[in-house]
């Protein structure tokens, strides 16, 4: 510890005019931040703002093509992440790094290995992390496998892999994404333990209320550079978003009920382990099985899922990540087994194939449109036919018609103005929300009956965000009937006609969009409030 | 210039670096062994004096081509679909014996026996393919490990049965052991006649093998399957995006089954050329190596048809100086030396001009959108 | 900690007792089938010095991809030190030999680190394109050196082989057990049960053990050690677990994995280099896919020094038998069903013991199929063991690959590569 008052007061970090240029874009312009030690700063942004950019800089994972970094005062120029860690900068990533089949204490101390004459000294090791987890109140056996941790030991994981090298600023990467409330709460004590410490923690987010519970400090991103630094004890949510997007939140709501009184998708007794499908002893009602497999203490993914989605409908499922949504997905598409029924207009979808779900009019925009949308090196009108591979236009016979298939790409660039040079470029050269817009435009375009739209704005700038907005609510009002799944809690409210919650793999409230506040919402969500409320 | 065009002149420029790379590396091979360059090159392109040599080289570098393009577009299907089949080595070599074998069974009109022959030995390649399909699709078993073993018990396999089981009467100071010679009905006529038209004499030996029209044929037939029906852009989906394409109701099993039995299939193809248009039996001096020279053809010709008989014929014009190269002193085995480069070097170049490729595409829609617009990279 | 430190004794007594187990079902086959050879002196012997390339072969493959790299180019790596052992070889002797094969195969690896680590090409196509360029590169060299007229062609050489090496590294033997009044070869002819067999396959490991072939034994110890017990091997196989987190956090994952991949291909190149030593020569095509069987074992033993060693010793027996008494080896078909009965016997214990309700109902029909199927297979081998007298060389020769398949169809499911095994791995790229 320095006992030069002047050292002190300097800030932990200084950014100066950093721009940094990919082909063709600006990722960060003009990027200005301080960050005063001992302190959390919180820096806000939409998706696709530029923060993961800038961060990738100051961790030395990326060159800034103009502009100084300055950490406690000094001018540095990190070409690796080595160099960064050198500099006492710890980085904590959204996507955790660790290698699963490694120990705890192995990923801990890869890269800065306490050695005896090169043979690794497991013993020292150890005891550094032992000490290092109880002075921080990170509790995690270091001999475990990583595989077998739950998300919350896995950030604890990255924590002290970060202070084990000596870290005094910590940079954390939306860490809030994956957690489940207990954890975010856990995650805070922490932080302002570290803080205590005197430790400097920068806190990516674009949670606004979390933000506002931690930070002492926030820097609002908007397209690429800094806009504002405001003091949390002087902002409301409402203004930091206005910030954050440049003018009016975009609020979604819906004009007049345009919901029928015609089933389109009837899911009833949805239920799906975890630990594989097995299937039900004949004669076996599944609500029966569902109970015994939760009396024998199994993992349920579903359990019990029931609904009806009418036509002209949207309904909403809205829960923390990873609390069974990718399951129902999986579910009705027939990616993956589940016991219970799916009927589509009437009819049983249980023993049908993907291929036959999609064809009989269920249309699918994916959670994950990188994995599971698009084919990133093929042309635009190839990414047309994928999904219609077996309908017109796309097909006559056993041929892929080439024309018909480009002609209708021309028209969903054209209608759902997907900004690209031709139909022939690759989907990989569009920005995110082109390639969602041309998604939406292509799920739409055979006219489903039934649609599953996933997080449908995750990622996506503001303009196209509002595009696809419409284009979902123009479908509802014309007869589709919507399965909403998204974090965005504006997005399902303004957007969903019944709002369902999904936790544990349960269905654990059905709400009213009208007369609910995001905070009710949050709370079951989160499991705070139990129960079941009819609307 | 459109997009495709520019990809595929990049690939063209790629693959000629790559051939001009190989060139200068196998010319240091030479001076090394203390002949000359100059020497090693006027051998490649030395057909003869006479018209009848010219016909000779011709015919042997093009015979040397068919098993190759044959081999490159079996090898081809798999890997349009990320699906590595090694096995071609095997399921050609287990194919060839079996359809030797039971073409020597009996006699029928030339046409019927031809036919029953090519069925015989795309079924029996096309099942043999069908075990590592079916491990990887029910166990989870790699593919080319399952692909690997199954050559060598394939190879050994051939062997044996040539040896034992299948063997015929062996000729009085004969050093190999064949199967039963194939009846007359079976010997594909050849295309000598295409010389004759031209006014040329006909090539000695077999003459150039009919089989080339089966093989063109089936390019075709390829290329139309890939690049135009349903099941070509369902190969090429699973190849691209695999959970995209399951997304999109593509099933991954079927897909892994077919392309792969359809692979072996073609597999079961390349040593019919040579069975049916010279040798007539399969024997233990039978041509080997073919399939993994399909795998180098295959990658030359970036799996489509196309390439593969730019690249087959390539293999066929290097092959072909074995002769003319030891008339010039130049060890012969510089060929392989040249055949191996350029493979190694050509992915290397696909590699780096994809990689062009795909930032001048990034940059042209940026460009589409505006300058300035901040755009998240590689989240 | 006290789990940790009780399951590894349990798994050491459990391989003891394995071994144990085989030798007592080796020296009944044996009594049974009066083939002496199964556990005799000189198959053992035969069985370690065809085991050692494989196994060097197959550590050449474990370097690689623990670091990430599938590496199906050792067959090519070890054609190349093949060639150069040979030609060191006989100008130098048999440390000239060692050297130029390890620096020869290293080379080889450095072109596959090159092609897959420095420009991302797929590791299986560079793997196959070295596999070509092998033989090639080696043919060359023989045409231009070995041709006739030139000194090493007086020597003996041809195209296809080099002349003889000049000297061989010395052997040892066991004093007193295996050498000179020799107790173990006294005991091991006396024939008599367990004893005997013992006798022979220790004569056989310590009568006449080549130098070098104590070194290559030593280096599955090393392998472990340095790459389980090193921070040099932890980063090593963080780099093929997860070359993304690694390189956050400072390791040079292109050094490590450039690394790894030149020391397998010198692995790769030893492991030629000792087939050159069992023929004394170069000769063209000696490989014959060993290195594929190498990696077979690696596959085999799950990537793990440990169960390497058990592949490349069982596969080297299968040959080493094989190269002594091509009777013996149908007994082979007599040890096959022996186990199988034994495997029957398991599972029908535990079917009968069993009390799960649940899963009774679902696998029941799965097992009983499972058990029909052992029961008609040993049966079949039997029929097989009465009826066959010679088993054609080439089903000797198809064993490992067999046998690696029956392992991958049974437990891929518990297999476990390297999560980030051929991955394309790109600086500051993340997946």
């Amino acid at each position: 510890m320095s006992s030069d008052p002047l050292a002190t007061a300097r800030p932990a970090v200084e950014l100066e005019g950093i721009t940094k240029r990919f082909p063709g874009v600006v990722a960060n312009h003009d990027v200005c931040l301080t960050v005063e030690p001992g302190t959390v700063h919180a820096i806000v942004g939409e998706n696709g703002a530029g923060k993961s950019t800038l961060m990738k800089i100051l961790y030395g994972m990326q060159k800034p093509d103009e502009g100084t970094i300055k950490i406690n005062g000094e001018e540095v120029a990190f070409r690796t992440p080595s160099d960064a860690i050198a500099a006492g900068i710890g980085m904590v990533h959204q996507h955790f790094m660790l290698a699963d089949n490694f120990t705890v204490l192995e990923n801990i101390v890869l890269g800065a290995e306490p050695t005896k004459v090169l043979v690794l000294d497991s013993a020292r090791a150890r005891e550094r992390v032992k000490e290092l987890a109880a002075g921080h109140g990170l509790q995690v056996d270091p001999d475990r496998l990583v595989e077998d941790l739950g998300v919350g030991d896995r950030q604890r994981v990255e924590i002290l892999k970060v202070l084990y090298r000596g870290a005094r600023i910590l940079i954390l990467d939306e860490p809030t994404a994956v957690l489940v409330p207990q954890e975010v709460d856990e995650l805070f004590e922490t932080l302002r333990e570290l803080k205590a410490g005197g430790l400097t923690v920068i806190f990516i987010s674009h949670k606004l209320d979390e933000v506002l519970s931690i930070a002492d400090a926030i820097t609002v991103i908007r397209r690429g550079t800094t806009v504002a630094s405001v003091d949390p004890r002087e902002v409301t949510a409402r203004q930091l978003a206005e910030l954050m997007v440049g003018s009016e939140l975009p609020t979604p709501e819906t004009r007049e009920s345009t919901v029928t009184d015609v089933v389109q998708l009837k899911v009833s007794g949805l239920t799906m382990e975890a630990d594989g499908y097995r299937p039900i002893p004949k004669g076996t009602p599944v609500s029966a099985y569902a109970d015994r497999l939760r009396a024998e203490g199994r993992r349920l993914l579903l359990d019990d899922v029931s609904f009806e989605i009418h036509r002209g409908e949207i309904l909403g499922i809205a829960g923390v990540e990873g609390n069974g949504q990718s399951e129902l997905i999986e579910a009705i598409m027939g990616m993956r087994p589940a016991h219970g029924d799916i009927a589509l207009g009437g009819e049983d979808l249980a023993s049908w194939s993907t291929l036959k779900r999609r064809e009989s009019g269920i249309g699918y925009i994916p959670e994950d449109r990188h994995r599971q949308g698009l084919l990133l090196e093929a042309s635009l009108w190839e990414n047309r036919v994928l999904g219609h591979q077996t309908r017109p236009p796309a097909r006559s016979g056993i041929w892929i018609n080439r024309r018909a298939a480009k002609a209708d790409t021309e028209r969903i660039v054209k209608n759902y103005d997907v900004r690209t040079p031709s139909v022939d470029t690759l989907a990989l050269a569009l920005s995110g929300g082109n390639q969602q817009k041309l998604i939406v435009g292509r799920e739409m375009s055979s006219e489903p009956k039934f649609l599953i739209a996933a997080h449908p704005t995750r990622g996506v700038d503001v303009g196209a965000q509002a595009a696809i907005w419409d284009h979902l609510r123009d479908a509802r009002a014309a007869g589709l009937a919507v399965l909403l799944i998204s974090a965005d809690l504006d997005e399902l409210i303004g957007l969903s006609d019944t709002l369902h919650v999904i936790y544990k793999g349960r269905l654990v409230a059905r709400l009213d969009p009208s007369d609910v506040t995001p905070e009710r919402l949050g709370g079951y969500m989160t499991g705070a409030i139990t129960g079941t409320e009819e609307m | 210039m459109p997009a495709g065009l520019f990809r595929a002149l990049l690939t063209v420029a790629g693959a000629v670096a790559a051939i001009l790379v190989a060139i200068v590396i196998s010319s240091v091979a030479i001076i090394a062994a203390g002949a000359s360059p100059q020497a090693a090159f006027a051998a490649f392109f030395d057909f003869g004096e006479t018209e009848r040599s010219v016909v000779n080289g011709i015919t042997t570098m093009i015979n040397r081509a068919v098993p190759l393009f044959i081999a490159g577009l079996a090898v081809a299907v798999g890997f349009r679909m990320n699906l590595f089949n090694i096995g071609v080595e095997g399921q050609y070599r287990i194919a060839a014996i079996c359809a030797a074998y039971v073409g020597s069974l009996f006699v029928a009109p030339a046409p019927i026996q031809i036919l029953v022959i090519i069925v015989v030995a795309a079924a029996v390649g096309g099942l043999y393919a069908l075990i590592p399909a079916v491990m990887k699709v029910t166990r989870g078993v790699n593919e080319v490990i399952s692909t690997i073993m199954l050559n060598y018990i394939a190879i050994n396999l051939a062997a044996f049965l040539v040896r034992g089981p299948f063997t015929g009467q062996r000729t009085e100071g004969q050093l190999t052991t064949n199967t039963p010679l194939l009846p007359e009905s079976a010997w594909f006529p050849n295309l000598n006649v295409v010389f004759e038209m031209f006014g040329l004499p006909a090539p000695r030996g077999g003459g150039l093998w009919g089989f080339l029209v089966v093989a063109i044929l089936l390019g075709v037939a390829l290329w139309v399957l890939l690049e135009r029906t349903r099941f070509g852009f369902e190969v090429k989906a699973s190849g691209l995006n695999p959970s995209a394409a399951l997304a999109s109701g593509v099933n991954p099993k079927k897909m892994v089954i077919s392309a792969m039995v359809l692979s072996g299939a073609i597999a079961g193809l390349i040593g019919l050329p040579e069975i049916l248009g010279d040798k007539h039996s399969f024997g233990s001096n039978f041509t080997p190596g073919l399939g993994f020279l399909g795998i180098a053809v295959a990658l030359l010709g970036r799996n489509k048809p196309a390439g593969i008989a730019v690249a087959a014929l390539l293999f066929g014009f290097l092959d072909r100086a074995q002769g003319p190269l030891q008339f010039a002193s130049v060890p012969p085995s510089v060929i392989m030396i040249m055949q191996g480069t350029i493979v190694l070097l050509v992915v290397i170049a696909n590699e780096i001009t994809s990689r062009i490729a795909m930032r001048r595409e990034e940059r042209r829609a940026a460009q589409q959108l505006g300058r300035n617009t901040p755009v998240e990279v590689a989240a | 900690m006290t789990t940790v430190a009780s399951t590894k004794v349990r798994k050491y007594h459990l391989a003891l007792i394995g071994v144990a187990m085989l030798i007592l079902l080796m020296s009944l086959v044996r009594i049974v089938s009066g083939q002496n050879d199964i556990t005799s002196s000189g198959t053992f012997a035969a069985a370690l010095m065809l085991a050692v390339p494989i196994g060097l072969a197959g550590l050449g493959g474990l370097w690689a991809e623990r670091a990430g790299v599938v590496n199906i180019g050792l067959e090519g790596m070890m054609v190349l030190g093949t060639w150069f052992a040979g030609w060191a070889g006989y100008q130098w002797g048999f440390m000239a030999a060692l050297l130029a094969g390890l620096i020869a195969g290293a080379l080889g690896g450095l072109i596959h680190a090159v092609a897959t680590v420095t420009f991302g090409v797929d590791h299986i196509i560079s793997g196959v394109a070295i596999n070509l360029l092998g033989p090639g590169v080696t043919r060359f060299l023989s045409e231009v050196l070995y041709k006739e007229g030139t000194g090493a062609g007086e020597a003996g050489a041809g195209i296809t082989t080099s002349p003889a090496l000049k000297s061989q590294a010395p052997d040892l033997s066991l004093p007193l057990l295996s050498s000179g009044p020799d107790w173990l070869g006294s005991l091991e002819r006396t024939h008599w049960f367990l004893l005997s067999d013992l006798a022979g396959i220790l004569r056989g490991l310590t009568h006449g053990v080549n130098v070098l072939v104590i070194l290559a034994v030593l280096m599955l110890p090393l392998t472990f050690f340095v790459l389980w017990h090193t921070s040099f091997g932890l980063r090593l196989r963080s780099a093929g677990e997860n070359p993304w987190a690694a390189e956050s956090l400072g390791v040079n994952v292109y050094l490590i994995k450039y690394v790894a991949v030149v020391i397998s291909g010198a692995f790769a190149g030893l492991g030629g280099v000792f087939l050159v030593f069992v023929t004394t020569k170069y000769v063209e095509g000696q490989t014959a896919g060993r290195g594929f069987i190498g990696l077979a074992a690696m596959i085999f033993g799950n990537w793990r020094p440990g169960g390497l060693a058990a592949g490349a010793a069982l596969f080297g027996y299968a040959d080493g038998l094989q190269l002594r008494s091509s009777g013996a080896v149908t007994s082979f078909l007599l040890f096959g069903a022996v186990l199988l009965v034994i495997y029957i016997g398991v599972k029908l214990r535990r079917m009968l013991s069993s009390g799960q309700p649940a899963e009774a109902v679902t696998r029941g029909a799965r097992e009983y199929t499972l058990v029909a199927a052992a029961a008609g297979g040993s049966v079949v081998l039997i029929w097989l063991w009465m009826t066959v007298d010679r088993l054609p060389n080439e089903f000797v020769f198809i064993t490992p690959h067999v046998l690696t398949l029956l392992v991958l169809l049974v437990a891929s499911q518990r297999l476990r590569m390297p999560k980030a095994d051929g991955a394309r791995y790109r600086r500051g790229e993340q997946h």
